[in-house]
């Protein structure tokens, strides 16, 4: 990968014929970066796949697999198609370079090629990738890895689709008197560190977090990729997400700092997943009655004083051995039926 | 009109963009590498591969436009873009005027790089 500190790429020349391989290898450092030259498209893509390149400066008329279908195959593999392309070629005819943007390549430069122009191109699609890189950080900061990947794959578009998935709603139980009892910066560093660690719990079980309000949290399990036992992960992440608040309180005890006592509630079911928000500002999430659910079996948690509660469709996909005592039913604010409820 | 084997201006260029210590080596590989390509390109039309006389050409094209041996670059842009009939109509003889221009240009650049 590129040493992000000193501005020194890595770059993939690929040519069949020697002298330009030695060149443009040349070229490439001369201009302060290091390139790695290879001779076929099918070598190319070992070494695009097996190792991090920041550019790839690529010939066309290559025996084997030429570099027509070396830009497909860059283009149809998620974890290579930002890695920009600048085809270098002495192939004659617009309809050949036009067939190279089309196919993703990021310029094209005819042969012999011009050192300063491919000095200029190689600065300018580096700035261009930075900038992306910069934006793909970003991304993963305020979404998801798996919303992120989401995005990335099919793009944006407000608007949900029916899946089935598990719901989860989590917060802190006294959290305002907590927070008037200590100053607001410990209060944010509690926060944070609660935060870190329900996050760990929730995403080592796959599910994500899609909503973080003040000391509560939104997670769900199956979207947007699918998860075969959504209910099971759901459950086993709140159990982590308890022992781990556990093993937290025992070391706020012993630097003298408040405990936290924390409440969770899971529903699964049918809901719609999707964007929601408008065009210039959007959250995924996850909408439906098996959600409000969710959230309602979290606030009842105070008041039958359990830590963690699940709905009937939660509890029934889960495996016999796993400890669950029905607490009867309840009725919920928006549902006319009563709902039976299980503490674990 | 005819081209000068090498165009100076050209081989001056590359001199000055890449280092003329480092084209003195370039011109060293080019004349190892181009006999293998003159023989594959006879191979080729012998045995009636177009695909492999086409890219053969080609590379040969490319490499001599690097040099600035642009007569040598034409002679082989003709047989990437015309392919082996009109060699074989011609009794083979641009591959002879192919193979004559290649000589001269090999002399004048082993000389160049040097010079």
């Amino acid at each position: 990968m590129p040493d992000a500190g000193n501005g020194i790429a890595r770059l993939l020349v690929v040519d069949d014929n020697k002298v330009n391989r030695l060149l443009l290898t040349r070229n490439v450092n001369l201009m302060g970066h290091r390139a790695v030259a290879v001779a076929s498209g099918r070598e190319a893509l070992e070494m695009l796949r097996g190792d991090g390149f920041d550019l790839v400066l690529l010939d066309i008329e290559m025996p084997g697999m030429d570099g027509f279908q070396v830009l497909e195959q860059i283009r149809g593999d998620v974890a290579l198609r930002d890695v920009p392309v600048i085809v270098t070629s002495s192939l004659d005819g617009l309809d050949n370079v036009v067939r190279c943007i089309e196919l993703g390549a990021e310029d094209y430069l005819a042969k012999p090629v011009n050192a300063v122009l491919l000095k200029a191109r190689v600065g300018a699609s580096l700035e261009k990738k930075r900038l992306r890189d910069q934006q793909k950080a970003l991304m993963r900061r305020f979404a998801t890895p798996e919303v992120a990947q989401d995005l990335q794959r099919s793009g944006f578009a407000l608007g949900g689709k029916r899946i089935r998935a598990s719901a989860m709603f989590a917060d802190i139980r006294g959290f305002t008197t907590l927070a008037e009892s200590q100053p607001p910066e410990e209060t944010i560093e509690l926060l944070n560190t609660y935060y870190t660690l329900m996050f760990d719990a929730i995403g080592s079980h796959g599910g994500i977090v899609t909503h973080m309000a003040g000391d509560g949290l939104m997670a769900i399990f199956g979207a947007p990729l699918p998860l075969p036992d959504h209910c099971g992960a759901a459950v086993r992440a709140a159990l982590e997400m308890i022992e781990t608040i556990g093993l937290f309180n025992a070391e706020q005890t012993a630097a003298g700092k408040p405990e936290i006592r924390i409440g969770i509630g899971v529903a699964s079911g049918e809901m719609v997943a999707g964007y929601t928000g408008t065009n210039e500002r959007a959250t995924y999430t996850c909408i439906g009655d098996i959600v409000n659910l969710a959230s309602r079996l979290e606030q009842h948690t105070k008041e039958v004083q359990r830590s963690i509660l699940i709905d009937e469709a939660t509890r029934s996909a889960l495996a016999a051995d796993v400890g669950v005592e029905a607490l009867g039913a309840i009725t919920v604010r928006g549902k006319t039926q009563a709902v039976e409820i299980y503490a674990m | 009109m005819t081209q000068p084997t090498i165009d100076l201006a050209a081989f001056g260029e590359l001199q000055s963009t890449a280092g003329a210590e480092f084209v003195c080596e370039l011109v060293d590989t080019f004349l190892v590498e181009a006999p293998l390509m003159l023989d594959e390109l006879r191979l080729a039309y012998a045995s009636g591969n177009a695909d492999t006389f086409r890219r053969t050409a080609h590379s040969l094209k490319s490499n001599s436009n690097t040099f600035g041996a642009l007569a040598l670059g034409k002679l082989a842009k003709d047989l990437e873009l015309g392919g082996m009939t009109p060699v074989r109509e011609a009794n083979g003889a641009p591959l002879d005027e192919l193979e004559l221009e290649y000589a001269r240009v090999a002399k004048a650049l082993g000389e160049l790089a040097r010079a």
